[in-house]
């Protein structure tokens, strides 16, 4: 089948969710005997689509107009939908972030397609494809068919590697879509407050360290900060510390907040709920901070130390300032 | 101001998940169910933009088998003023789902549909996106605040997206989604949940409703995941230094 991957641009730079994306496109396109290509929509995108050349894409699609300057369903979803029906692709993927689960229902309804979301493997990939996908926070794992072609997907990506850039240069194919402005003008863009930081990106980082509500206040959250650059890690949170204020929303890791899979995630003052677990539990090495030796987190950890978080982040944060100092 | 919100039946997030013998669905037996969470948010939404505006009318819709008509009463309670129940033996796949919601929201014509943002059972996503682009309306999803322009010719919605906040403004109506940061939802009070049990409830079938409905998604096997195995206690920071560093080798 051929496949068609669509590709995110954030701050001028394709967007590290759309390489996982690639992986599983490619992965379907191999399996099914087909090929794939990449669609990539934005104003003055020549750098990111230059980008999207080294993956071996039969094709680089590349949408840049005024009209597509700032994200906005509507627009991306008519230029996506034009293009699969233009050029008779069978699938269409994207990552599972707030952009493709935005975009991608919009665009399966236009192409009154079924659409799985957040698939974490391909099991079949032949006349209806069968893929496996979480679903109840993670307690359940399904396989589900689809049945209509097209069909729409969204990709986990902690389930798929990040696809690396080789040599080639995939052509790139300009496509020119009539936006129809009396449905895409039903929505304007106002503005974006980004929560900037300084941090790897949670859902990229080799380390997360994460704090809950047990750490009590926002001021009391800059000890998880600390931890976390002296480890040079992302900082996470579970949706009571969100909630009370302590960080900002999208720190948030959990069945409804990011996905991660690090190399090492710390838990501190974090009770390991199911939903928070879904978020977290495919972290290579856990580590659990907590007060309470009930606490469920302690039965998913590899490593628990039973005690104030208060007590054991700043010497862990010492030691480790040490570590450091003597390489 | 006529706010139609959709409700799900959902097993209640508290409660442990069990897939049954056979991996064709959950384990039932002395589950709880309540309205999906997401969605409890958006019926509070709707109550608190109609008690903002003063006047309007806030809908409940739940699609799924009889028992659905208690989430219904639920939403009742909390507040709303009546009740749809589209009945249909199981709960049909997000296309499908949007579909019979295009057919209920064009019938009642409201300014605005308020979904979650996603069902906590099958965790898809989608309905509330699907149901916007087939009424040719804006959607916002994610929703983190609503600010509805008091000629309700439009909204003002910001969003919960990665690396920040977005906010945009859409013509009314549209589709918004909950996310779980919107409000605080409230508790029924017992006149509530009282007054409830005699406020009008239509009941459809697909048919009476001119959708057929076909399938686009098959459930083939249902599966727990291994569970992750814990480790071990440590009794110091140092002992935890040291496992990092020469066991588990990641710092
Ligand atoms: C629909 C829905 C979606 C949800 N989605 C998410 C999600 O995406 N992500 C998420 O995280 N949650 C989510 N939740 C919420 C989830 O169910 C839990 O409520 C939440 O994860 C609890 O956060 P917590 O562990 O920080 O707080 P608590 O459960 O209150 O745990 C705090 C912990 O801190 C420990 N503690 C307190 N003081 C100290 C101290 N001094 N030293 C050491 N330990 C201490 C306590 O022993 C306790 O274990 C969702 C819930 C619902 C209903
Ligand atoms: N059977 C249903 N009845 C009513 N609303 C539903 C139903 N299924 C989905 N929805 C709505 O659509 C949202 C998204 O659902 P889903 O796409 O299944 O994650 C939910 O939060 C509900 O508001």
């Amino acid at each position: 089948m051929n496949v068609l991957i669509v590709a995110e641009v954030f701050k001028g730079a394709v967007r590290k969710a759309s390489f996982s994306a690639i992986t599983a496109g490619k992965e379907l396109a191999e399996k099914s005997g087909g090929s794939f290509s990449i669609l990539i929509m934005g104003k003055g995108i020549e750098g990111p689509a230059g980008e999207l050349g080294k993956f071996g894409a039969a094709s680089v699609l590349v949408a840049d107009s005024d009209a597509l300057e700032h994200y906005l369903a509507e627009p991306y979803a008519q230029v996506v939908a034009k293009v699969v029906q233009d050029k008779g692709f069978d699938a269409v993927l994207a990552a599972a972030n707030t952009f493709g689960k935005d975009l991608l229902p919009r665009v399966a309804a236009k192409l009154n397609a079924g659409m799985i979301s957040d698939i974490t493997e391909v099991v079949e990939a032949g006349d209806e494809p069968v893929f496996r996908r979480p679903m109840y926070a993670g307690s359940v794992n399904a396989t589900v068919k689809v049945k209509t072609k097209p069909f729409v997907a969204s990709v986990r990506g902690t389930a798929f590697a990040k696809a690396e850039p080789g040599d080639g240069d995939s052509p790139k194919e300009s496509v020119t879509v009539e936006i129809d402005g009396s449905l895409a003008g039903k929505q304007r863009f106002v503005k974006f407050d980004e929560a900037v930081s300084e941090r790897p990106e949670l859902t990229e980082a080799e380390i997360v360290v994460s704090g809950g509500r047990g750490v009590k206040s926002k001021e009391n959250f800059k000890l998880i900060e600390d931890l976390a650059d002296v480890l040079g890690a992302a900082v996470g949170a579970s949706r009571a510390a969100v909630d009370s204020g302590f960080c900002p929303n999208d720190w948030q890791v959990g069945q409804t907040g990011k996905i991660v899979a690090p190399n090492l995630y710390f838990a501190i003052g974090i009770s390991g709920a199911i939903q928070h677990v879904a978020g977290m539990k495919d972290s290579k090495v856990i580590v659990a901070i907590n007060k309470d030796e009930e606490a469920p987190i302690f039965q998913i950890a590899d490593y628990g130390i039973v005690a104030d978080l208060f007590k054991v982040v700043p010497e862990l944060i010492e030691k480790l300032k040490k570590l450091k100092a003597e390489g | 101001m006529k706010i139609l919100v959709t409700v799900k039946r959902v097993p209640d997030p508290d409660m442990k998940v069990r897939v049954n013998a056979e991996g064709t669905g959950i384990v039932e037996d002395n589950m709880k169910f309540v309205i999906n969470p997401f969605d409890e948010i958006a019926v509070e939404e709707g109550l608190r933009i109609k008690e903002k505006k003063g006047e309007g009318e806030v809908v409940i819709v739940a699609i799924g088998p009889s028992v659905v008509q208690e989430q219904i009463r639920a939403a009742l309670a909390m507040g709303a003023d009546r009740g749809i129940h589209v009945d249909v033996d199981s709960y049909p796949d997000p296309l499908n789902t949007a579909k019979l919601l295009k057919a209920v929201a064009e019938k009642e014509a409201p300014n605005i549909v308020i979904m979650g943002k996603q069902a906590v059972d099958d965790d898809y996503g989608q309905a509330g996106q699907m149901l916007a682009a087939m009424l040719g309306w804006a959607q916002a999803t994610f929703a983190y605040k609503v600010e509805i322009a008091d000629d309700n010719s439009k909204a003002t919605v910001t969003r919960e997206v990665d690396g920040g906040l977005e906010t945009i403004e859409i013509d009314l109506p549209a589709v918004v989604t909950a996310d779980l940061r919107l409000n605080e939802p409230r508790y029924a009070s017992l006149p509530g949940i009282m007054k409830a049990k005699t406020k009008p409830m239509d009941v459809f079938k697909p048919a009476d409703l001119g959708v057929e409905l076909s399938p686009v998604l098959e459930l083939v096997r249902m599966e727990e995941p291994p569970p992750r195995k814990g480790g071990i206690i440590v009794e110091t920071v140092d002992e935890l230094l040291d496992k990092l560093r020469n066991e588990a080798k990641v710092i």
